[in-house]
């Protein structure tokens, strides 16, 4: 496949990876904030082949992981009302929320459908004048301005039962959080690759420039990661601190500026709960005044009922990184894949999910 | 107006007589079937396989085959993972009312297809008519026998450290051919279910080397489950290496875009080997000469450190674990 | 996160553009990436085209790598 098989293959790594052990003096932690990056590392393994003097440790980028059980519940409740059809992406069938999960609730008999787009869900409307459906709108800036697109496309069309339930989330903001709870001391961030496709480079010049830490935007495929590590690498010995890209085919430093519009256009800025984190201002979006029809949260009467947390569950520290899935009692033991407790186990790139599935710390 | 499936059909009156004999003795003719007693009666002596399996998957046609091709070949292969050279088999149908008469006969033709191919006799079988909603088109259950042959003892639980990991095959093409059917998911692809018999093609193995020490085919849960599987059953440890395993593009594509990783997605027409290290070329010459083999490679070895645990080297050089699939495959975006 | 793989837009109608990668075709939606013409190749994330992929970036970046490990090489 062009533009991903070239960007695999081993022969160009090795090279990479001898520069990376070569340059590499001083001890330094990178974190990788976002999911897609956390996998790519411990599916191939990434890890073991840097030099010792490299930590890497893994941030809150996973929407998935950090969506509070709150706003789940939220989603679950909004199941349960009649001729309400939920649409959503596959990632959130398994996360339980307070009492439920959206797997649930579909084998009790909620109308609860995976889609790979919201252009599916848009035609699922289309095809169901009599029922509502209801988009669960998760992801960070990469995901935002689609889901705003389907909502412009529903009022093009004058349609009446196309909802979200926007739960979307920005990434600067939380990352300016977790640098200032100064619980994590990074020397080095891997920057989300789609996100900044979306956003540019510039959004995050303020980490180099405020907290001094390099920065440089990744790709996803194995040697992305790998060029990425030796820019900072760079970076670290030369005592600088920038942002820098590496994933130059996919990221442009101005971002997308029709999507940074569309996402203008449809959301406005609004606080947000980030699961380990607690609210961060500034950093969800809300569907903005225009299109509230739109809005699944003004549209029905959503009555979650409480919130509760599962006890011994430490997804929230282990998103800030401040602590492993090793370090969790209920890692392996009660949290396990086929039967999660916090959704770091069931999000394909949550961390505990990811030390799991690859065993985490084997081989390195 | 399409002839439908009733209930009348299954409840065992004129209609259901008329049912069978029409659309499936006929279709599946051997002398055995027709006697229509309530049993099979056949003479049978020597070390016997067994197998039961059923048969739910939607939708009911995908490109490659349909469901009761996907009957006949699932449960031959079954027992020819076990060594033996299948025989009869049996083929119950629970039809939901409604399910146009002229799909049954397409499916019972594939099954007359399948069966001819793999050399077996559907001997006996069961029809049911069930309400709308209380089955998704069609369910198929079987039963098959087959029988094993001496010398041969092809287990789970027999393979050992230094044993070489054989793949008769690319990985997955089961899996995204059926899921490029399904609704809010679809794409457009060439891809072709793999589903097929696998007993000629293990009887050609056996005949290369007597000393196969296990068979399985990787179905649902796709490769790594069935390493799994073996790696446990066996108490060793299964390496495999990634560079090794074929896989075609649009496989790779269809789970690149679905979040999808090959080695969970299911096939119906290939099957892992572990065989002693001496014999590995010998049967990797024997498969590649037959249709259903001829990508087969070697993947990797069998180890004695980390029983149970199946390891992958990946294009990095670096190892990491591969484990069973858990749950569903389900599409992401993340 | 994120996952948006790199297609080849074939055909282009209205808002829609039918793309291809490794031989399988889909229908997705241009509503981000306007500017997308027949023979782009463009990052597609749950359906939609999030960019448009910099062909000429990407073989600079190979060149870059396939020089280190040239390097490399004759280090080693």
């Amino acid at each position: 496949m062009r533009f991903i098989s070239e960007f695999r293959r081993s022969e160009l790594a090795e090279g990479l990876i001898s520069q990376i052990h070569r340059k590499s003096r001083t001890p330094a932690r990178f974190m990788e904030f976002c999911g897609g990056h956390t996998v790519t590392i411990f599916r191939y393994g990434i890890r073991q082949v840097l030099p010792s003097t490299i930590e890497m440790v893994s941030g809150p980028g996973c929407p998935i992981c950090v969506t509070a059980n709150a706003d789940l519940d939220k989603a679950i409740a909004l199941s349960q009302i009649p001729d309400v059809i939920i649409t959503t992406f596959g990632d959130m069938l398994k996360v339980p929320g307070s009492r439920s999960s959206l797997q649930q609730v579909k084998a009790d008999g909620a109308q609860v459908h995976t889609v790979y787009s919201t252009m599916d869900a848009l035609k699922m409307a289309e095809d169901n004048p009599d029922k509502s459906v209801v988009f669960l709108g998760i992801g960070f800036e990469t995901t935002a301005p689609t889901i705003a697109a389907s909502i412009l496309q529903a009022e093009e069309k004058g349609m009446r039962n196309y909802y979200v339930l926007s739960l979307h989330k920005v990434c600067p903001p939380v990352i300016r959080a977790l640098l200032d709870s100064g619980e994590v001391k990074l020397d080095g961030l891997i920057c989300p690759g789609h996100v900044s496709a979306i956003i540019g480079s510039h959004p995050w010049e303020f980490i180099a420039r405020d907290y001094g830490i390099p920065c440089v935007v990744s790709g996803f495929e194995p040697l992305d990661i790998l060029q990425c590590v030796d820019m900072l690498v760079d970076q670290v010995e030369n005592g600088e601190s920038r942002v820098e890209i590496a994933y130059r085919r996919g990221v442009r430093p101005e971002g997308n500026q029709q999507a940074l519009r569309l996402m203008e256009q449809v959301f406005e800025p609004s606080p947000a709960q980030w699961r380990g984190m607690g609210e961060v201002p500034d950093s969800g979006l809300k569907i903005r005044k225009k299109y509230q029809c739109f809005d699944a949260e003004l549209a029905f009467d959503i009555e979650p009922g409480p919130t509760s947390e599962p006890v011994g569950c430490i997804c929230g520290d282990i998103l800030r990184g401040v602590k492993t899935p090793a370090d969790c009692r209920l890692f392996g033991k009660a949290c396990v894949p086929e039967n999660p407790i916090g959704p770091c186990m069931v999000s394909s790139e949550g961390s505990c999910s990811a030390y799991y599935l690859y065993g985490g710390s084997f081989g390195g | 107006m399409e002839d439908k499936i009733l209930l009348a059909h299954g409840s065992g009156g004129k209609l259901a007589h008329e049912l069978v004999e029409k659309s499936f003795v006929k279709a599946l003719a051997n002398p055995l079937l027709a006697k229509l007693d309530d049993s099979a009666v056949f003479d049978l002596s020597g070390r016997l396989a067994f197998t039961t399996d059923s048969y739910v998957v939607s939708p009911i046609f995908f490109p490659g085959g349909d469901i009761g091709k996907l009957a006949v070949c699932g449960t031959v292969n079954d027992l020819a993972m076990c060594g033996a050279k299948p025989l009869y088999l049996s083929l119950s149908f629970i039809i939901e009312e409604g399910l146009p008469q002229s799909e049954l006969e397409q499916i019972v033709d594939s099954v007359q297809k399948a069966a001819q191919e793999a050399g077996v006799e559907i001997v006996t079988g069961d029809t049911k008519v069930v309400h709308k909603g209380s089955a998704d088109k069609l369910f198929i259950n079987t039963a098959g026998v087959g029988i094993i042959a001496q010398g041969i003892d092809i287990s789970g639980s027999n393979a050992r450290p230094g044993d070489k990991v054989i793949l008769s095959g690319t990985i997955g093409d089961h899996g995204i051919a059926v899921i490029s059917q399904r609704e809010g998911l679809s794409f457009s692809t060439k891809l072709k279910s793999d589903c097929a018999p696998l007993g000629d093609l293990v009887a050609e193995m056996v005949n290369a080397s007597p000393n196969i020490h296990c068979l399985r085919d990787p179905t649902r849960g796709g490769l790594a489950t069935s390493l799994n599987e073996l790696a446990k059953q066996s108490g060793v440890s299964i390496r495999i290496e990634e560079e090794k395993i074929p896989v075609r593009e649009e496989v790779l594509a269809a789970c690149e875009m679905l979040g999808f990783d090959p080695l969970y997605v299911a096939n119906e027409g290939k099957l892992v080997a572990i065989v002693p290290a001496e014999d590995a070329d010998k049967l990797l010459t024997a498969m590649r000469k037959n249709k259903y083999g001829k990508n087969t490679t070697i993947i990797g070895e069998v180890g004695a450190e980390h029983p149970g645990r199946v390891v992958m080297k990946t294009v990095l050089g670096a190892s990491r674990i591969v484990d069973m699939l858990v749950g569903d495959l389900l599409p992401r975006i993340c | 996160m994120c996952l948006a793989i790199p297609a080849l837009i074939k055909y282009i109608e209205d808002k829609e553009a039918e793309v291809e990668i490794g031989g399988i075709t889909r229908r997705i939606s241009l509503w981000l990436t306007p500017e997308a013409r027949a023979g782009d190749y463009v990052l597609v994330h749950t359906g939609y085209a999030i960019n448009v992929l910099d062909q000429e970036q990407a073989e600079e970046t190979l060149t870059l790598l396939r020089q280190i490990a040239e390097l490399d090489e004759e280090e080693g």
